[in-house]
């Protein structure tokens, strides 16, 4: 078995997240203000009113700036699984290469034709067509999103798939279980829908900027009507999924549900944390603060008397409610690596009595393999405050966003908009507040499900390529760079185009 | 079938000579990105692991086999 290098692990991982929450900042903007265009554009093919023409310039100007500045930037992400995390790739490659390059292609012609058509069909194509375009461009967006999230999903939940000992590959054994499993329809519509919080946000933030200074005002009251009103259908949605996803990782993925609650010891009738801090130290540790009674258990099981583990019932086990402490699980998961190790041997010496048996071992004990590479017991536990706080945090977010867009629409219908100037120095920042909580989502998905790469099969640990430390720091600080200029970049066009504000024009972006 | 093919490209060429500072700017960005992604990046930074160091599938599997158990 190789020996794993700790500074490697986490230059790799570090690598990792600072590509993806950089490609972050650009996709759920993309995702979200696609619909926006779209709604705007069949408002001005219903009506024919040049206003709000001029609307669907504006804000389809500032989507091309982002979707421009923003392409391409997760491709680094499939080059760091083929270079810093070989291990990973192979082990779980046969599940996702052909869809994923299926899809790439499909959501890249799709996307590629209709955006043309979108910014250059200006009373050159019919209008109609001209306007499905920009709904096409938006369905192509979203669908670009799908598998990459369906990948994610099935690295937290890995189901409808199968190893294969000789290949050392997991392989499809069934595509709806892999596609359709509840995580990855949650995973699919709770990201989707806060990325359309973001981009209802944004045009929250511009318009309510154009109003405080006195600057295109009924442009930016229309705007933010309709973002208020798809702002407060997403942030609707978004806390249904977000149920959902919790409810999913109460039955995939209990450390991580325990870590996001701060629950240590598990409790029946366990209260769902409203506002709290953790505190003690060691084993000490506890939640306190603000807690609604009873509701988690209500939440994960739908059954106020259900049991909810915490970190402690995991690690060490609690026969009374059947969960088995992680030094048996570690004790399997080992039985499950030497038993695969044994059958390669019974192969490779023509035993196939040997290797039947040895196949049937490691197979009953698959479930625990990823155990097997652990020393420690507590090497299965997230970091828990980082994982508390980033869930609280977003879901206060959450909570605020949808106070701010029942608040911005009551101002829209009743004309109180513009000179609600608390209201609108409020919704300016709202944006990078959507940010934060959009980032602290990952941080809760992708921390709380630590050490896992492939949830119970494959730890972090034993993912990465065996690469020197001295390269991976290389190109991490070569992302840093390359990426924030590029934010630079963005941020000093978008605003450029902002104060130009909204014009007639009959030339293309 | 040849008219729609010639007004398809009429269509692109005319939309792209059209282009006003801002699209040349982002086209030229987008350039750059491209140019730095998939020449430097991945032929300089990031080959793939696994394609290097073997030839063929067998030999893959063979070293993670090592690598993992």
């Amino acid at each position: 078995m190789a020996e794993f290098n700790l500074a490697l692990v986490d230059w790799s991982r570090a690598q990792f997240a600072l590509t993806a929450l950089y490609h972050w900042i650009f996709v759920p903007l993309t995702l979200g203000l696609s619909f926006i265009v779209a709604f705007m554009h069949t408002i001005y093919y219903k009506t024919g009113d040049t206003k709000w023409k001029n609307m669907t310039k504006f804000w389809m100007k500032l989507f091309g700036i982002n979707f421009a500045i923003g392409v391409s930037t997760g491709i680094i992400l499939e080059f760091q699984f083929g270079t810093n995390w070989s291990n990973y790739s192979w082990f779980m490659g046969d599940i996702f290469g052909a869809p994923l390059a299926i899809e790439a292609i499909l959501a890249f012609f799709l996307e590629s034709t209709f955006i043309a058509v979108m910014f250059f069909g200006w009373e050159r194509v019919s209008k109609k067509f001209h306007m499905m375009s920009s709904w096409l461009v938006a369905v192509g967006s979203n669908l670009s999103a799908l598998w990459i999230l369906i990948a994610n999903a099935w690295m937290q939940n890995p189901v409808g798939m199968k190893f294969n000992p000789d290949t050392v590959r997991n392989e499809m054994a069934n595509f709806f279980d892999v596609a359709l499993s509840s995580t990855a329809v949650h995973k699919f519509l709770h990201t989707v829908s806060q990325a359309y919080v973001i981009g209802a946000l944004f045009v929250v933030a511009i318009s309510a900027w154009f109003l405080l200074k006195k600057r295109h005002i009924d442009f930016a009251k229309k705007s933010i009507l309709i973002a208020s009103i798809f702002g407060l259908l997403s942030i609707g949605f978004v806390g249904l999924t977000g149920d959902g996803s919790a409810y999913d990782v109460a039955q995939t993925q209990p450390m991580k549900l325990a870590a996001m609650e701060g629950l240590y010891d598990g409790e029946t009738n366990a209260d769902l944390v409203a506002v709290g801090i953790i505190t003690g130290k060691d084993s000490d540790k506890k939640v306190t603060g603000i807690k609604i009674p009873s509701m988690l258990s209500w939440l994960s099981h739908k059954d106020v008397n259900a049991f909810v583990p915490g970190v402690n019932d995991i690690v060490n086990g609690n026969e009374e409610y059947g969960i088995l402490s992680t030094e048996a699980r570690m004790q399997k998961g080992k039985l499950s690596i030497n038993a695969l190790s044994d059958y390669k041997i019974a192969k490779n010496e023509n035993n196939s009595e040997l290797a039947v048996e040895k196949l049937a071992e490691f197979e009953s004990n698959y479930e625990h393999f990823g155990y097997g590479y652990f020393e420690n017991k507590e090497e299965v536990i997230p970091n828990v405050p980082i994982v508390f706080y980033s869930f609280h945090i977003m879901v206060i977010l959450g909570s605020f966003f949808a106070l701010l867009f029942a608040w911005l629409l009551y101002a829209s219908l009743k004309d109180k908009l513009e000179n609600n100037r608390l209201l609108l120095r409020i919704s300016v920042w709202s944006i990078l507040l959507g940010y934060i909580a959009t980032m602290l989502g990952w941080v809760v998905a992708e921390v709380g499900r630590q050490p896992w790469t492939i949830q119970d099969i494959l730890p972090v640990t034993m993912a990465t390529s065996n690469l020197g430390v001295g390269s991976v720091q290389t190109t991490f600080f070569i992302f840093l760079t390359l990426f924030t200029v590029l934010l630079i970049a963005e941020i000093k066009i978008m605003f450029t185009q902002i104060k130009a504000g909204p014009e007639e024009g009959g030339k293309n972006v | 079938m040849m008219n729609i093919l010639k007004n398809i490209a009429k269509f692109y060429i005319n939309g792209f000579k059209n282009l006003e500072k801002l699209g040349i700017r982002l086209w030229v960005l987008i350039l750059i990105k491209l140019f730095i992604i998939f020449v430097i990046l991945k032929i300089f930074f990031f080959p793939n692991f696994l394609d290097n160091k073997f030839d063929n599938d067998k030999d893959k599997s063979k070293y993670i086999f090592e690598q993992i158990t």
